[in-house]
């Protein structure tokens, strides 16, 4: 059972089929100027207008990049190169924001129990000497929706200069992106959370979004995003962002149902079990639990031999679990914390993955906790060091 | 069995998987993520993570990371740290033993349904009148079992030291001849949250204020002064403030809270008893003769043992005077015939 899809979700068929012959007969440099080159070209175009007609923006604002971290990257560093200043974000964003802002020594801003940015706290935090400001809009490990607009709105009044930038990485499965991009001024899309190939992105920016490119040379994508361009990634990227914007509605009816039937099927088998987040401010596939008197290294081994994907926070370089910045912020007490496990749903997902997860997780849960009163017994009769 | 596998990315550590494997256990390698803060040396660098996974793919079995950061800086960096803070000289190696390595570990491994947990140790685990004691590794020169001497019959029952019958010589023999990638990486040394650049001084300067105290012969004559009291051992001779020629003179008393020093000649540095205190037994409380060892490289001396009823402590007579045991290094008792550890405590 595959519950990680905010991790990665598997590619849809058609992006596969749709970037084959780009690996294969169709293998020009799309910036070349003979015949090969001209029909990757207009592979690339075609992509690209496909793209800009489900993000709502001009076919021009569309940059194709190596993925979510560089078109993040590239908004908070890349805007405060061309302008100066610092960047300011919610003390929850993916880290992909949250680093490059604390390198450029910006204000990282509160947010509440759900996980959405405290709008006055936004709007204290931008003055004149903040150049950029991002807001996710749908956070990876909690799945907690951020209302853009409003989120865009406030900090104009702060400063109307400042840019706006989103990372809607985690949104594109789940929200309807003509009504975010429009109030923003820079967007970040990453294609393997939605169907397609790992290692390729998307990152709108409109004309008013000045930026310094993170990667110069050859002066592609306008000279704001050089090296060749992924062609064959391009292409099953924009094919597999079509799908997923034509089942969108579909899909979030029928993947809510089986959240819900998820998460009550655990919280109505176990005590001791938080829903992170209400699931009126959380997207459809998202579900995120705490777990009192769990630590959640041991509860993702008993899943995984249950045959259950999950995670729960990020991992480090050596790939040890991490402490959640992300539950941190929230304010969720370090013990319940410790126990959080993240289930994400996606296109693969049935009710039989969902009965079985349920079934696997009240089963490991249950051992640990009936494990950790064993060795508080050992305690009391003195067999421990 | 089901055997987890503590791999540290060492070469120790990757035989003994692929020992395992070849005795037909079901293995998982686990690296344990320790330490959080610098590092150069120590278990938990990312390369040496890479090389246990790296190791762990090659023999084809799966491979964990187990982070214990906060359980490592609380049951040895912070002890260590408050340990030099009274004037001690702890040996956080064996507190990592105690706590990680051995408890946390294999009750996380109970729990996740493993068997025994298995370390690259030079030890040895031999059953004895119906008990299981650590014993010697079968190579003297690299013999580990005083680090792991605090191993209770309960740990005992549950653990594997795979290469503790073999030299170190054959350890890495084995290793080249399966091709393992650590085959020839350089034995670890330091302790692991210390690094070279740093080292001891700065890494305790960066936690406790460290105090100046006066260095005094034995008559309470003032003859030097060090910087900080927290950083002088027993044994010592140099770094305080001794002018060069006469007399060796060496750091025979620390006392932390008058901020005093003394030192002797090697004379006064001998003593004939020793006292042990939070002893751990192997299967029963000892008495009588036995070999002692106070460090981690050190020979055993013989020693007749009893227990003080008013104190619980352990009094060491020594056969023939031996240098004083700096206070808090860890001392372990074997028997006669130098091979099991009977018990083990911290010398006051």
């Amino acid at each position: 059972m595959y519950l990680d899809h905010a991790a990665t979700t598997p590619m849809r068929r058609e992006a596969i089929d749709a970037m084959l012959p780009f690996l294969d007969q169709q293998y020009a440099n799309p910036n070349g100027s003979h015949r090969f080159a001209r029909q990757a070209r207009a592979a690339l175009d075609d992509a690209r207008e496909l793209v800009a007609s489900v993000l709502g923006c001009a076919p021009g604002e569309v940059i194709f990049t190596g993925g979510g971290t560089e078109s993040d990257n590239t908004s908070v560093l890349g805007v405060v190169a061309a302008r100066g200043g610092t960047a300011v974000c919610p003390s929850v964003e993916h880290h992909a924001v949250l680093h490059p802002v604390e390198h450029v020594h910006g204000r990282v801003v509160p947010v509440d129990r759900s996980g959405r940015v405290d709008l006055e706290q936004l709007a204290a935090a931008i003055d004149r000497n903040v150049s950029v400001v991002s807001v996710m809009a749908v956070n990876n490990e909690v799945g907690t929706i951020t209302d853009v607009a409003a989120a865009a709105a406030v900090a104009r009044r702060s400063n109307p200069e400042v840019v706006v930038h989103t990372d809607a990485v985690q949104a594109a499965s789940w929200l309807d992106l003509r009504t975010i991009t429009p109030h923003v001024d820079l967007l970040s899309l990453s294609a393997h959370k939605f169907g397609g190939p790992k290692g390729v992105g998307v990152l709108v920016a409109r004309v008013r979004a000045r930026f310094e490119p993170l990667l110069i040379g050859g002066g592609q994508e306008r000279e704001r995003r050089s090296g060749t361009q992924n062609v064959a990634g391009i292409v099953a990227m924009a094919e597999a962002l079509r799908l997923a914007d034509h089942e969108r509605e579909t899909e979030r009816v029928r993947l809510t149902a089986l959240r819900d039937r998820l998460v009550d099927g655990i919280a109505g088998r176990l005590d001791g079990v938080m829903e992170t987040v209400p699931r009126e401010h959380k997207v459809a596939g998202s579900a995120h639990l705490c777990l009192q008197g769990v630590e959640n290294e041991a509860l993702l081994f008993l899943l995984d031999e249950a045959g259950v994907c999950a995670s729960a926070a990020s991992a480090c370089a050596a790939g040890a679990m991490e402490p959640s910045h992300v539950l941190a912020g929230m304010g969720v007490d370090r013990e319940w914390a410790a126990g959080a496990l993240r289930l994400t749903l996606g296109r693969t997902t049935t009710d039989v993955d969902v009965d079985r997860a349920v079934d696997a997780v009240v089963g490991a849960v249950t051992r640990i906790r009936g494990h950790a009163s064993g060795a508080l017994a050992d305690v009391t009769t003195g067999d421990r060091r | 069995m089901k055997v987890l596998c503590a791999m540290s990315g060492g070469v120790d550590s990757s035989v003994a998987a692929a020992e395992l494997l070849a005795d037909g256990h079901e293995v998982v390698g686990v690296t344990m993520r320790l330490w959080g803060g610098d590092s150069d040396t120590g278990c938990c660098s990312i390369a040496d993570v890479d090389d246990a996974r790296r190791v762990a793919q090659q023999l084809g079995i799966d491979h964990l990371v187990f982070n214990f950061t906060d359980d490592f800086d609380r049951h040895v960096v912070e002890p260590y740290v408050d340990a030099h803070a009274h004037g001690l000289t702890p040996n956080p190696c064996i507190e990592c033993n105690r706590h990680l390595k051995f408890a946390r570990l294999s009750e996380r491994a109970d729990l996740l349904g493993f068997d025994v947990v298995a370390t690259g140790h030079h030890a040895r685990i031999v059953e004895h009148d119906g008990h299981r004691y650590v014993a010697r590794g079968a190579d003297a020169a690299k013999d580990q079992s005083y680090v792991v001497h605090m191993l209770p019959q309960r740990e005992l029952a549950r653990t594997l030291f795979p290469v503790g019958h073999l030299t170190k010589a054959e350890v890495r023999r084995r290793a080249d001849a399966a091709g393992l990638r650590t085959a020839h990486k350089p034995d670890s040394q330091d302790v692991c949250f210390i690094t070279h650049t740093g080292g001891r001084e700065q890494f305790l300067g960066d936690r406790i204020p460290f105090r100046p105290a006066r260095v005094v012969d034995a008559d309470g004559a003032e003859v030097g002064a060090v910087d900080a009291v927290e950083l002088v051992t027993i044994g010592q001779r140099r770094g305080i403030g001794l002018p060069g020629g006469g007399p060796k003179r060496y750091v025979v008393d620390v006392d932390v809270a008058a901020g005093r020093v003394v030192v002797g000649d090697e004379r006064e540095l001998y003593t004939g008893t020793t006292r042990v205190t939070t002893m751990t037994w192997a299967a029963s409380v000892a008495s009588g003769d036995v070999l002692v060892q106070c460090s981690a490289h050190g020979d055993a001396r013989r020693a007749s043992a009893h227990v003080d009823a008013e104190s619980g402590e352990v009094v060491l007579d020594w056969a023939e005077p031996q240098r004083r045991v700096a206070p808090g290094q860890s001392v372990v008792l074997y028997d006669l015939g130098d091979e099991r550890v009977l018990g083990g405590g911290i010398a006051r």
